[in-house]
């Protein structure tokens, strides 16, 4: 292994845990703007984190070990995957493990682990928690499944790496009938798997509808600390992957320093557009009842199977 | 360029037919309707610019007009005018409906690909967007029981056909289109009358309630 490579890994994980919270604190400030607040500064959630870490350390009583490991499983299941995704440039060292599949089943351990998590202490919101994010977790993973496979499709790879290579190669795959499926399924996905409005609601602990808070309720000090930094890692490595397929332009091929620095400043442009753009959505959308939550994944379920089969019956890119 | 706009344009089209099936509210599902009709526009237009054809550009900004401007504002004139009943109830449940929308959708590739294949380009790969679209409006036509979203699902259904019929055909006869967006105005303003003389005399637009003969 080369160190370009290992640089191109330090890179991205530096990239993934540094811009996570900022990008989570640029929604909330866009939000806060458009709402007619002046809002925290953009910073904010790194001196929550900050706050957090310093306090200390508390577990419920009669929590196993499950309660106290699920937040490093949870954050290093999201450090692995910001290893083996093409973020800041394709040529990832890990690219032979950076399969669709391991990707969706690393998201999948972080989030049994944070449900057993919520099961652990007992308590009635972190059951509730539990089983919500599970019928959720349940639609959204094959749905993410599927609307990969539809890009897949055209690279002959599940590869993920493999996949932007491809749409680089060949820019006139990437706009066709069934991106614009796989856009919108992967996009529903995303809000339902970082639990963002319309499926849940991270500003509220509202006992009716809460998924995400209800589990993490339990937590305090360190340990909540890192779930959030966790969450905020998953939604920007959402946000980059939805950014890199469905507009792979300015990402690295090499390992050239200069060139993933450049990677990594087109990937922040593409974050802060998407960023401001899910807050804005944010505003005008409101929060979905939660036996209609459901409906909304089989929709993306829905559209995810056209793109598939879109991709299938028509001509694999022109 | 165009191949991919005219691509992007079918695949807008067909996640309006889906979201249509999902949507309860009443104007939500007009605004569908409103911007599948802007795809289809989109499409005519591509064809006009890349064949040089006047004619299709004639007939794309008709189905501007027609799809984008006058119908879907006829329809929320009457969702406006009918009061407690800015939903509708599907008679099928929802994620029922969605399924069977995803497989007719695949019979619908599976049932064109030798359409497709007889002459593939890129707008005859919108065929199976087209008939996905006819078959996935007429089950949600069957599947509700408001006359609103029936003739909803009516006018999706048309989007569906004139789809198929803008990328089939080597050129559109201007006459034939302009005379089939006119029957299909026709039949919006009839249906119009239709839905707002059952609002006065039941005070709702479920069809179920239409049992009955009266003199």
């Amino acid at each position: 292994m080369n160190p370009g490579r290992i640089a191109a890994v330090l890179i991205q994980i530096v990239f993934v845990v540094g811009a996570a919270p900022l990008l989570a604190g640029l929604i909330r400030r866009v939000r806060a703007r458009l709402e007619g607040r002046v809002g925290p500064p953009i910073v904010q959630p790194w001196r929550d984190l900050r706050k957090l870490w310093r306090k200390e350390r508390i577990a419920p009583e009669h929590t196993s070990w499950v309660f106290i490991t699920a937040p490093l499983v949870l954050v290093a299941s999201s450090v692995v995957i910001a290893m083996i995704v093409p973020l800041v440039t394709v040529a990832s060292p890990l690219d032979r493990v950076g399969d669709l599949f391991a990707v969706v089943s690393l998201l999948l351990l972080g989030t049994v682990f944070l449900a057993l998590a919520g099961l652990d202490p007992g308590t009635a919101f972190g059951g509730m928690g539990a089983s919500r994010e599970m019928t959720v977790a349940a639609l959204a993973e094959p749905t993410l499944l599927l609307a990969v496979t539809a890009l897949a499709a055209r690279a002959g790879s599940t590869n993920l790496a493999a996949i932007v290579t491809a749409a680089l190669d060949r820019p006139s795959v990437v706009l066709s009938a069934q991106s614009v499926l796989a856009l919108v399924a992967l996009g529903i996905v995303t809000l339902a798997e970082c639990a963002r409005l319309p499926v849940d609601n991270p500003s509220t602990h509202l006992e009716l509808t809460m998924i995400h808070e209800a589990m993490v309720l339990e937590y305090a000090g360190p340990d909540l600390a890192l779930v959030e930094l966790a969450a905020s890692m998953r939604l920007l490595l959402f946000g980059a992957l939805l950014a890199n397929l469905f507009a792979p332009w300015g990402i690295a091929t090499g390992t050239g320093v200069v060139e993933m620095l450049a990677g990594a400043l087109v990937l922040g442009g593409k974050l802060v557009l998407l960023g401001a753009f899910l807050g804005v959505f944010e505003v005008f959308v409101a929060k979905l009842r939660l036996f209609r939550v459901p409906e909304l994944l089989a929709v993306s379920f829905v559209v995810a199977l056209v793109a598939v089969t879109a991709s299938a019956f028509l001509g694999v890119g022109r | 360029m165009y191949s991919q706009l005219l691509g992007v344009a079918g695949g807008v089209a067909l996640v309006a037919a889906v979201l249509a099936l999902w949507r309860r509210s009443l104007l939500a599902i007009v605004r569908i309707l409103a911007l599948q009709g802007f795809a289809i526009a989109t499409v005519a237009l591509l064809l006009g610019i890349h064949h040089h054809e006047v004619a299709e550009l004639i007939v794309a900004a008709g189905v501007l007009v027609l799809k984008v401007g006058v119908i879907p504002a006829v329809l929320t004139r009457v969702v406006r005018d009918t009061p407690n009943q800015r939903d509708t109830e599907p008679s099928i449940n929802t994620a029922t409906a969605l399924v069977a929308a995803a497989v007719l959708t695949v019979i619908a590739f599976g049932a064109t690909r030798g359409l497709v294949d007889l002459a593939p380009s890129p707008e005859t790969e919108l065929i199976p967007v087209g008939f996905a679209i006819v078959l996935v409006a007429f089950f949600g036509l069957v599947a509700r029981r408001n006359a609103l979203t029936q003739l909803v699902g009516f006018l999706l259904l048309e989007n569906g056909i004139a789809l198929v019929a803008l990328v089939a055909t080597a050129r559109v006869s201007l006459v034939v289109e302009l005379g089939a967006a006119l029957d299909l105005l026709l039949a919006v303003l009839v249906l119009q009358v239709l839905t707002s003389r059952m609002r006065s005399k039941f005070g709702a637009l479920d069809l179920d309630r239409l049992t009955e003969l009266s003199d």
